[in-house]
């Protein structure tokens, strides 16, 4: 679905990705794992195209999309949750929710899609009318997610949904992301959780300074006595 | 002061501040959008004046056909100016853009003089608002109370496209993060142009308006009423609409009032709008309705 091919970006100075290779295939879940400063957002950044990049090349269903800008690849299909929930604090949830299918005209699905939202979050819909910015971080995240799904993306893009959550809402999002993958919306998770994405993932990739440094099945690289050392503790 | 003669200065007052008001919203409304104070703006109020000037005389348009015109031709100029001087900056530092907007204000007003020469033209006055309504003893020009309808009217309509529109959704959610506006399919540069056209649309609502009060129109016309609207957007918050509307109403009746109770120091009445800024960036820098913004780095 995604094919990323020697991604090269630069930050003024700082060359940051140093020629990275990755492919998300359809139906699965796909994570970089990575520490602080490797790349990781970059990567998604790039591939949703808030950053340029300098070289490479980025295959979206079979097709190059350099020439797209954001507003275009969201509308593909290629949907992202930033990182840091990113939601508009001044807009009530509904809103937030309404910004998600901003692009969509059939009323129909986006009200089915809306129904779904509010079953995977039933907090959502009680506090509909709230301003986002009076929830909770972990309902933010919840929102931020949510609204991600009101685009009904063919590819989600997830940059660190754990971040700051209390471990019991981090399991929640895990489980959120499962069942977003099992109706059908492939996924590529970047997370500094290593063990929890590890765990869901189909395949992932280990980001090193700008390169993948390791690659293999999710369960293999849990088990991967590097991987333990640098990213799970021992 | 007689009773009469205060109600009639209200009346006065709540004219005068329809038309800041409508005026103001434009620069909150830019202001909201791209953090930018549109210098130009008073510039684009002169220029619908002149274009209902040019519609009567020139065309002999029925003068509501060339009001209608002139709106719409304003808020084409305030689209323009946004696609010719601003967009270009937009990854440009703030202060390029403040900078593009001082100078579309100083070539405004100077292609104002050369196209239609320095000297003031009277404006042709339809008679229907020439008459004085009379209740009593509070004597109300027909002018004041239109303009007092209409302004509401128009803050009306722009309150409803704000909250209530998808397009006024997409420039809530610009105004606070422009770049997750993108993750949202949000067409960001039609969205600040859509703002530029309504703003100036108002803008034009406004000059219209004001030219029917004082009938005589000039290419550097728009200067002061630009300045007092902004004042106005600032005393209520700028980047708040209500907050625009409500400080519009506010400086308006005061500065009417300052004539009325103390009519030797109506001199000083431009400069007093200035003295309001000056308590209110002391005091209550943030507006009245203002939230304090953390600057966006």
């Amino acid at each position: 679905m995604l094919r990323v091919e020697n991604l090269h970006v630069h930050y003024g100075g700082i060359h940051a990705l140093k020629g990275i290779s990755l492919e998300v295939p359809e139906g699965k879940i796909i994570t970089l794992i990575g520490a602080n400063g490797a790349g990781k957002s970059t990567t998604l950044r790039t591939i949703c195209g808030l950053v340029e990049k300098s070289d490479g090349k980025i295959f979206y269903r079979e097709r190059d999309i350099s020439s797209l800008d954001t507003r275009e690849r969201t509308m593909e299909g290629l949907v992202m949750v930033p990182e840091g929930r990113r939601i508009f604090p001044n807009l009530t949830v509904y809103e937030n929710l309404q910004l998600g299918s901003f692009m969509r005209t059939d009323e129909a699905g986006i009200n089915k899609d809306l129904q779904w939202v509010y079953e995977l979050f039933p907090i959502l819909e009680e506090r509909r009318e709230q301003k986002a910015g009076t929830l909770s971080g972990g309902e933010q995240q919840m929102l931020a997610v949510g609204r991600a799904l009101m685009s009904r993306p063919k590819l989600l893009l997830m940059d660190e949904p754990s971040l700051g959550l209390a471990p019991l809402l981090v399991k929640e999002i895990f489980e959120i992301i499962e069942e977003i993958k099992n109706q059908g919306t492939t996924i590529l998770l970047i997370e500094q959780n290593a063990y929890a994405a590890l765990n869901i993932a189909d395949y992932a990739y280990v980001l090193e300074t700008g390169k993948i440094s390791m690659k293999g099945p999710g369960r293999d690289l849990l088990n991967n006595d590097e991987v333990r050392k640098a990213y799970l503790g021992g | 002061m007689s009773l009469s003669i205060f109600l009639q200065n209200i009346a006065n007052g709540l004219s005068l501040g329809s038309l800041y008001a409508l005026i103001a919203i434009g620069y909150t409304m830019v202001y909201g959008i791209l953090r930018l104070i549109n210098f130009a703006h008073g510039d684009i109020f002169m220029l619908s004046t002149y274009f209902v000037f040019y519609g009567i005389l020139i065309f002999s348009l029925p003068w509501w056909l060339s009001f209608i015109i002139a709106i719409i031709l304003t808020a084409f100029t305030g689209m323009l100016t946004e696609r010719i001087a601003y967009r270009p900056l937009r990854k440009a530092p703030k202060i390029s853009l403040l900078i593009s907007a001082i100078g579309v204000s100083f070539f405004l007003e100077n292609a104002g003089v050369v196209v239609f020469s320095g000297i003031p033209k009277s404006f042709a006055r339809p008679e229907l608002f020439d008459t004085m309504l009379i209740f009593k003893d509070i004597r109300i020009s027909t002018i004041n109370i239109v303009s007092f309808i209409i302004s509401i009217i128009f803050l009306m309509a722009l309150l409803y496209i704000v909250y209530k529109t998808k397009t006024g959704l997409a420039m809530r959610a610009i105004s606070v993060d422009v770049e997750t506006s993108k993750l949202m399919a949000i067409d960001v540069n039609k969205t600040i142009s859509i703002t530029f056209g309504i703003g100036s649309a108002l803008a034009a609502v406004g000059g219209v308006l004001w030219a029917l009060k004082y009938p005589q129109i000039f290419p550097f016309m728009g200067i002061i009423p630009g300045l007092k609207a902004f004042i106005a957007a600032v005393v209520g918050g700028i980047g708040n609409i209500p907050g625009a509307m409500l400080g519009g109403f506010i400086l308006g009746l005061t500065e009417i009032m300052l004539v009325g109770f103390m009519p030797e120091l109506s001199g000083y009445r431009d400069a007093f709008a200035f003295l309001i800024l000056i308590l209110i960036l002391l005091f209550k820098p943030d507006g009245l309705l203002g939230k304090n913004v953390q600057e966006k780095v």
